[in-house]
Formats: structure tokens, sequence, C-alpha cells
């Protein structure tokens, strides 16, 4: 094998669906919309190795100014962050690099004792799957189930790749190693099926504009205006979900939201969207679960069928 | 070409940190920290003065600040060294006004090329701490044990022998280190550090030279970090401070003294637009009870002094 593999112009992972007309979602006990809280637990190494795709940071190794600015969130920012999720009634949904759990069995201690669930971020944050072998990636896989079983007794559920590298076959082999639900893909505000070789994938609505690290440092955003940007996002969706049950998620990162500056005001949102009374304060395990014992898999694919079919 | 299955070694996942540096710890758990007077918390006030070479490289990395157009850059140049000539004594008087005392961060070279500087830090009852020797030599592990050593031995030397301090404080141009800076500051008499950005409280480090206290510098509240990398307004950045102290003051009444801390910039804050600016964060914070504003050694000398 020679060179890059060959570029091909769409994901091909689902088919269009357009929002008006989709079966209807009902989520339980009534509920309207889903909520669900994703920290980020990450580890970033000190000396990571290259990846010819990305170079972990910016620059030589240590760059000891980003590495101990994500080191905050272990040493500090998660407490503040958690304390501010017990108060509003919010179990976490761990967006785990895996290696966390040889490395700081404290933090996952105090996740687990919550009910919070884990799912998997890679091993490190900055170890990426890209060029990697297919068989290199199901090592990856296989490494993150047998680490969080050993260390918290729960079976994964689901995936955010790290850094959120991917190759074109990751959703596949996902699939087939039982993972049930991927948040690497932005593109709907409702659980979608994900067209794989086998068993039955969901992408789950994740989000990169509710996602601290986007809003602060991509576009910019000051720590009050982040409190604003959540109570209107769900506002929105909780009106919308009148009609049809959404899903609202709030990515995190304790290094940033569980800065001193910045938690009130997350504090005070989450704290906003758990004063509703249609609210289900979920984890993804559940949304998934829900979606299938609900028929909405079934139906969503069904209707993208139909609406590839000709019905369009 | 596929990755090396040697990328999936790991050889540093094991209990706690991937390095030997410090220890983990988590900020909720430790011993609470009395400060003097029973202060709740201490105020850092950490003012960077600093000397752009026009010349200076842009390899490996450039240091935050740093020129950005085409030789020769009269433009950052130029309002870099504002900082130098107004800024610094704009912020000094600010200081004077309030009755503070707060540390001075300062490359090297600025002991040479502009003593005044140096004396007005020193006149005022301020600290020097060591930036490094000028913001276009960065440490990093590129560099000789020999060459490093050598820009570190004469930013010292510089600074003692301008200021008549000890000189026991350390700031690396961009925050940048080496795998064996911690040590060569040690060996050079440097007692603590502002270059790692994971705590809000003191916390030991390890050397092969003997221990260095980290010192902590809000790299997010930071002046120069709100206005040039996230845009934000002198408002904004005020409210931002504001907000920082709050959490910080509430923690402490629970967990013991914390340490509030304001890195400036003498060509950021000092502008005449921004310095009234920082004399309304800094009287937030100084109306309330129980904030006692030091220069950073003292406040490690008092994190020291604690058991």
């Amino acid at each position: 094998m020679t060179g890059q593999p060959e570029m091909q112009a769409d994901l091909g992972l689902y088919d269009y669906l357009p929002w008006p007309g989709r079966p209807k979602i009902t989520w339980p006990g009534g509920k309207k919309l889903a909520v669900w809280i994703a920290p980020n637990i990450e580890f970033y190494e000190y000396d990571p190795p290259d990846n010819p795709t990305r170079t972990p940071w910016g620059r030589p190794n240590p760059d000891v100014l980003q590495y101990s600015h994500r080191d905050y969130g272990n040493r500090a920012g998660w407490q503040r962050m958690m304390a501010a999720m017990d108060r509003a009634g919010f179990r976490g949904s761990v967006s785990l690099n895996v290696a966390l759990c040889d490395h700081h069995p404290e933090i996952i201690r105090a996740c687990a004792d919550r009910g919070w669930e884990f799912f998997s971020h890679g091993i490190y944050n900055t170890r990426y799957v890209y060029n990697m072998t297919i068989e290199q990636e199901r090592e990856i896989i296989r490494d993150a189930f047998d680490t969080v079983r050993n260390h918290t007794g729960q079976e994964l559920a689901g995936w955010l790749s790290p850094a959120l590298s991917n190759n074109l076959w990751t959703m596949d082999i996902l699939a087939e190693a039982g993972i049930q639900y991927t948040c690497d893909m932005f593109h709907d505000d409702q659980p979608m099926p994900v067209k794989v070789a086998s068993g039955r994938l969901i992408s789950m609505p994740y989000s990169l504009e509710m996602n601290d690290v986007i809003v602060y440092n991509s576009h910019k955003v000051t720590p009050r205006h982040y409190g604003e940007i959540i109570r209107r996002q769900f506002d929105q969706l909780y009106r919308e979900s009148d009609d049809s049950g959404m899903v609202m998620c709030i990515p995190l990162h304790p290094y940033l939201v569980g800065q001193p500056h910045r938690i009130d005001a997350f504090a005070e949102a989450i704290a906003y969207i758990a004063g509703h009374d249609g609210v289900w304060q979920a984890t993804g395990r559940e949304i998934a679960a829900a979606y299938h014992a609900s028929g909405a898999y079934d139906a969503m694919t069904a209707a993208a069928a139909a609406h590839a079919g000709g019905a369009r | 070409m596929p990755m090396p299955d040697s990328y999936l070694d790991y050889p540093a996942r094991r209990y706690g940190m991937d390095h030997d540096r410090y220890d983990w710890s988590d900020m909720f758990q430790r011993q609470p920290i009395r400060w003097p007077g029973g202060a709740r918390i201490a105020l850092s006030i950490v003012t960077h003065v600093q000397h752009f070479p026009l010349d200076m490289p842009a390899k490996p990395f450039k240091a935050p600040g740093a020129l950005s157009m085409p030789y020769p850059d009269f433009r950052y140049f130029t309002n870099r060294d504002y900082g130098n000539r107004l800024g610094v004594f704009r912020i000094l008087r600010l200081l004077s006004d309030m009755g503070l005392r707060g540390s001075f961060a300062i490359n090297g070279c600025i002991a040479a090329r502009y003593p005044a500087v140096v004396r007005a830090v020193v006149e005022g009852g301020h600290e020097v701490v060591a930036h490094g020797l000028d913001m276009g030599k960065v440490h990093h592990s590129g560099l000789t044990e020999a060459d490093e050593d050598a820009i570190i031995a004469q930013a010292l030397r510089l600074l003692r022998a301008g200021s008549g301090q000890a000189v026991e404080g350390w700031l690396s141009p961009g925050r940048a280190q080496g795998f064996n800076t911690p040590e060569l500051l040690a060996r050079n008499g440097v007692r603590w550090c502002l270059d790692w950005a994971n705590d809000d409280l003191p916390y030991e480090m390890r050397t092969a030279q003997g221990p260095l206290l980290a010192m902590p510098l809000a790299y997010e509240t930071d002046d120069r970090v709100v206005a040039s990398e996230y845009f934000h307004s002198e408002p904004e950045w005020v409210q931002q401070v504001k907000d920082r102290f709050d959490v910080l003051y509430r923690e402490s009444a629970e967990y013991g003294g914390r340490v509030m801390s304001v890195p400036l910039h003498s060509w950021v804050s000092g502008m005449p637009y921004r310095v009234e600016y920082l004399r309304e964060a800094l009287g937030y914070m100084l109306a309330h009870d129980g904030v006692w504003t030091a220069p950073a050694g003292e406040i490690a000398t008092a994190f020291a002094g604690q058991e």
C-alpha cells in the first residue's frame, strides 16, 4: 500500500431526513427534552509521541504551559464542576481518556459514586487514531472496554474519538465491538441511526456549539455569556420538544469551565435547566436505551429509507 | 505510512502524573492554608515588563506578544516598548496610590537597557522577579544545558545587580520551559516559579537540584490573554477578575487561604484607557475583609512556613 487512502466526498454514514414529518420521539415519564452533560475528563501527556497528521502540542515537548493548563482540570477544576452538577441534580456522562483510570482513580471513584456513566474518549487526548491500521484502532477500543470495566464495572456504551480524530472505518468497528452511541457527529438535535456494517449504532447529539472549549477558545465568548448561550439553547429546544422529544448536550472540560471566573455562570445556567418539569436529566446510555425501547430507532430507520426511496 | 505499534505503548501510564516533577493532589483535600493576619486571600499582582528584540527568532516558537509584522517591525517593537517608557510607570503610580506592593517580572536585559525601570520598581517597595533574558530567548528542550544555563544565569545576574534584591522568583518568557529548566533554575538560586498553570495554590515541585515552589499565576484572566487572545473588552476583563475573586473568596471560608493572582503587562494594563479599569478591579477586591496584598515571594515564604 502506498500513500494516503483515496478521499471520498461524503461520510456516507447517515441518510438525509428533514426535520418536518419525522416519527415522534417520546422520552420516559412523558418528559419533553433529554438533557445530558458530558464532562471530558482528560489526560494529556507530558511527552507524547508525534503523529504525522497532528502534533499534540504547539511547542516542543514539554509544552509546560498547555500541559499544566490541562492538568488544572484534574487538580482543581473537576471539583468545582462536580459540585455545580450535584447542586443541579445532574449526573455526568464522562467522556473519558481511559488512562485516567490509572493516573487518577480518585476522580474516577468520585464520578462512579455518583452514578455517573463513563464513555470512551480514547486512551489519552494526545494519541490520535490518524494513520492507525484498523487492527491498531480495534486494539484501542479493546483497551477502552477493558480499562473501564476493570476500574468501574461498567460496560462501555458510548464513544467520542480522542481529540475527535476518526478514520472512515471507525464507526463500523465501534458498532462491531458493541458501542451503542457515537458523539462524533453534529448533524442533528435528535439521536439518529448510523449506517454501519454490523450492529446498531446511534449518533447521539453532542454539540460543538455548547462545548466549552469551542465557546471559550474558538468563539471567544465570555464566561457570563456562556451561561446565556446555554439558557437560550435550552429554551428553544424545550419549546420545540412539545412536538417530539429532542436532546440537548453540554460538553465540558473541567480545566476550562472549572476555573473560578467561569464556574458560577455555568452553575446558574444548569440550575435554571433543572428547574423545568419537562426536563429529563439523563445519561447518554439512558437516552440510547430509551431511543431503542420506544421504537424510535426502527421508526427513524424506516422513515429515512422511505425518504431516500422516493417519498421526498 | 501506518503508525508503528509502539504508538500504542504508554510507558508512563501509571498512578499519579506521567512525570516526576510533582505529585497529583486534589486542591480541595489539602491542609487549609493560613495566611498572615488570618487573611482569606493573598492577592498577588504580577506585572510583566518585557523587551521584544527587533530580530527575535521565530523558531522554535515565538513567545506571546511577539513581533509579527515583516522585519523591521516598527509597529510592535515600539508598542511593546511603550510599556517600558510609560506603561510600567503608570501601573507603579496606581499601586502607589492604592498603597499596594506587588511583583514585577522583568526581562533581565531591561536591567541593562533601562535601569530606571528596575530602580523605580525597587523604590516603590516592590519585588523583582526574573522573567528570562528577553522575549526572544524562549526556553525549550532544543537548547543545550550550557546555553540555557547561561541565559538563566545572565538574567539573574543583571536583575540581582540592578535591584539589590535576592531575586529568587522566576517567570519564563511565554511561560515556556524545557525538560531541564526547573533543575537549572534551582541550581541558580531560584526558589519559586510562576510558569505552571495547574493550580490556584502554591505546591512543591521536585528537581534534581532540590525543591522548587510552583506559584499560581492565573493564565486565563491575564490582561494580555483576555485582550489579545479572547478579544474581550476591558469591562469584560474586570468582570472576570471580580468573578474569579468572588469564587476564591467564597472557597476560602471552607477550604483555607487562597491565592488570587492578577497577571498584568506594562504594555497592556499600562495603557491610558486601561489603567482605571485596573483600579476598579483592584478596588473591588480590596473592599473585602481579609485580603492580604503581597509580592509573590512573600506569599511563597508564608506558604513554605505553614506546617
